[in-house]
């Protein structure tokens, strides 16, 4: 819009309005263009895999004949992992979330390890699995075992239930603690008997969350070590496991005709799984977060 | 009471077992002394707690330096950093790592070229131009997008992008760059389309009111003003997006095939620090051998490649910031 002096301002209102419909449109086509890819990648998961999901395909063991096969080991390994990774994670993430809002004095010891939360979020899943193997299957003698992997899911969701938690526990009102302490409850008291069941909602939401992305994070358990082929059930946390993503990794990477259906079949299930989280959460969104307004 | 909450002490509550007023009465509370020390127990847990991202960190640098340093005893760390042979894994080893980081860019590189454009001129749709309705429609669908597991995406990059590719381009690989590039972009387009979209809207309304009382168009608007106010938040998100294409594993590992070489064919094979990674972990590769310590001495080079990365971003943000009061 710059003009020189001596030369006369053209306002060509069409040619600036064509110029803006057309950026516009490109605006629409990009963002449509996300949700195509979306709609393209159901498709074609469930086209491929909706046939091998039935009761078999749930309850079998996996093996070598695509036909026999199933995720039975996966969806249990998934489940127990699911499990021990909540037990670990969800105390320590809602106490260091307590401790950050309600507790911690304004030093640099309490700023250094809010960088350091922040900076942990960013770390590649995959260096996660490296710290799993140096420290809890190598170091703490754990083997590839489940608690081995709970441990090292459960640090890499720490931050993101962490952050969440705090966020709720900051949206319960200073008023809610100080009609506590007017009471007289002490400062323990007062958190978790008024802080915690007012932000509950939103912590359990955002460790619900949390953890349906531990269900879908393959890429550190395999680096610990565990296992694509397992014919077993596991039945206690120093068993041997195997997660639903690492079994549908091993059946894409299979060249042989029909495991790239089965891989299929198991992202179905994944899908349905983390749906389910999903729901899970949205519902606890709406039926537990108290509004303080 | 604010003052209270920020000393950790609470003079009411400590009234009620010294009142001086009613000596007699036997309180139903538990001693005070005996409530100091709980509410001192809790504190201390509660810290442990938050330490535990500390002695994570921590962990995370002892482990991958440690493994390293070893490594580095048997092969100088300039061969590693400069050498273009990485064949670890065969009976003559080279430990050059550069082919792995020339994959990793690579594949860095085609999905930036996908989410940058696309997630940006999403973030613009969203902020500038979408009724309030359509963008609370199409919100929840990025977080599908944003949510769906990295295997899933190797499966569709393997199974669907890679075919497609085969049909325009018949030299294409079964495992290459290119499908897996296009896919890990459409994977960190919600990210970049949510972070820039947060720097967007918080460019104020009054300078956009200003430019369109000028006579601009919302074009005009949006590409003159409002992006460029906003270019901080948005370099931010593109660094990061770099950091997480950098760090992505599974799709590479599935779509990208396994062959350390340096060049810039995008239809064929290459071999990323993660996918590296992975190809190592399935193996059984004992402790204590120089095949095992190439895991950490990679992961060391990739944990340093993001970090780096992410503390850029958040400089960033923080340095040009625009702050409009």
């Amino acid at each position: 819009m710059r003009q020189e002096t001596g030369t006369r301002w053209r306002p060509r209102i069409r040619q600036r309005k064509a110029i803006g419909r057309g950026f516009a449109a490109l605006t629409i086509v990009s963002t449509l263009l996300g949700i195509a890819m979306l709609v393209a990648l159901l498709v074609d998961v469930f086209g491929d895999g909706a046939a091998q999901v039935d009761g078999h395909f749930l309850t079998s063991y996996p093996s070598r004949f695509p036909e026999d096969a199933g995720l039975r080991s996966a969806l249990l390994g998934t489940l127990w992992l699911l499990v021990l990774t909540a037990v670990i994670a969800f105390p320590l993430g809602v106490g260091a979330a307590i401790y950050l809002e309600e507790y911690a004095p304004d030093t640099w010891l309490t700023r250094f390890i809010q960088l350091n939360i922040a900076n942990l979020a960013g770390v590649p899943s995959v260096v996660y699995g490296l710290l799993g193997l140096g420290l809890f299957v190598r170091w703490f003698a754990l083997g590839r075992s489940l608690i081995a992997g709970a441990m090292t899911m459960a640090l890499l969701i720490l931050p993101l239930i962490i952050v969440a938690s705090r966020e709720a526990i900051r949206a319960v009102p200073d008023g809610q603690r100080e009609a506590s302490y007017a009471l007289g409850a002490t400062k323990w008291q007062t958190v978790f008997r008024t802080v915690l069941p007012a932000a509950g909602g939103g912590i359990l939401t955002g460790t619900i969350l949390a953890l349906a992305r531990a269900i879908g994070e393959t890429a550190p358990l395999i680096t610990i070590g565990a296992l694509t082929y397992i014919a077993f059930d596991p039945s206690g946390p120093m068993d041997l496991f195997t997660v639903l993503p690492i079994q549908i990794f091993n059946w894409v990477s299979l060249p042989q005709e029909g495991f790239s259906e089965l891989a299929a079949g198991g992202i179905v299930i994944l899908l349905i799984v983390l749906l389910l989280a999903n729901s899970i959460a949205l519902f606890v969104r709406f039926r537990l977060q108290r509004r303080f307004d | 009471m604010l003052g209270a909450r920020l000393t950790g002490r609470n003079p009411v509550a400590q009234d009620v077992n010294s009142s001086p007023g009613a000596p007699e009465v036997r309180s139903q509370f538990a001693p005070r002394r005996r409530r100091a020390f709980i509410e001192r127990g809790i504190h201390g847990v509660l810290f442990i707690c938050a330490a535990v991202s500390i002695l994570t960190t921590a962990g995370i640098i002892f482990t991958l330096l440690g493994e390293t340093l070893a490594f580095f005893q048997d092969v100088p760390i300039v061969d590693f950093l400069t050498g273009t042979r990485w064949t670890p894994l065969f009976v003559s080893q080279s430990f050059g790592v550069l082919p792995l980081v020339n994959g990793t860019l690579v594949v860095a590189l085609v999905a930036i070229v996908v989410a940058v454009p696309i997630g940006l001129m999403s973030a613009i749709f969203l902020s500038e131009y979408a009724p309030a309705r359509v963008r609370a429609a199409i919100k929840p669908v990025l977080e599908v997008l944003a949510g769906i597991p990295t295997v899933v995406y190797g499966y569709f990059a393997l199974l669907f992008v890679t075919p497609i590719l085969r049909d325009i381009f018949p030299q294409t690989q079964v495992f290459n760059v290119l499908s897996a590039g296009i896919v890990m972009g459409f994977m960190i387009l919600p990210m970049m389309a949510s972070i820039s979209e947060d720097a967007l809207r918080v460019v104020p309304r009054t300078l956009r009111e200003g430019a369109f009382a000028l006579g601009a168009t919302r074009f005009q608007v949006t590409v003159r003003v409002v992006v460029p106010a906003a270019l901080s938040g948005i370099l931010a998100a593109i660094i990061l997006s770099v950091s997480r294409a950098i760090g992505e594993t599974m799709i590479v590992s599935i779509a990208a095939g396994q062959q350390p070489k340096v060049g810039f064919d995008l239809l064929s094979s290459m071999e990323t620090m993660t996918a590296y990674i992975v190809q190592v972990s399935l193996g059984d590769t004992p402790q204590d051998t120089i095949e095992y310590r190439t895991l950490f001495a990679v992961g060391t080079l990739l944990f340093l490649m993001t970090f780096v990365m992410n503390i850029l971003s958040d400089w960033i943000v923080r340095r040009y910031r625009e702050v409009y009061e």
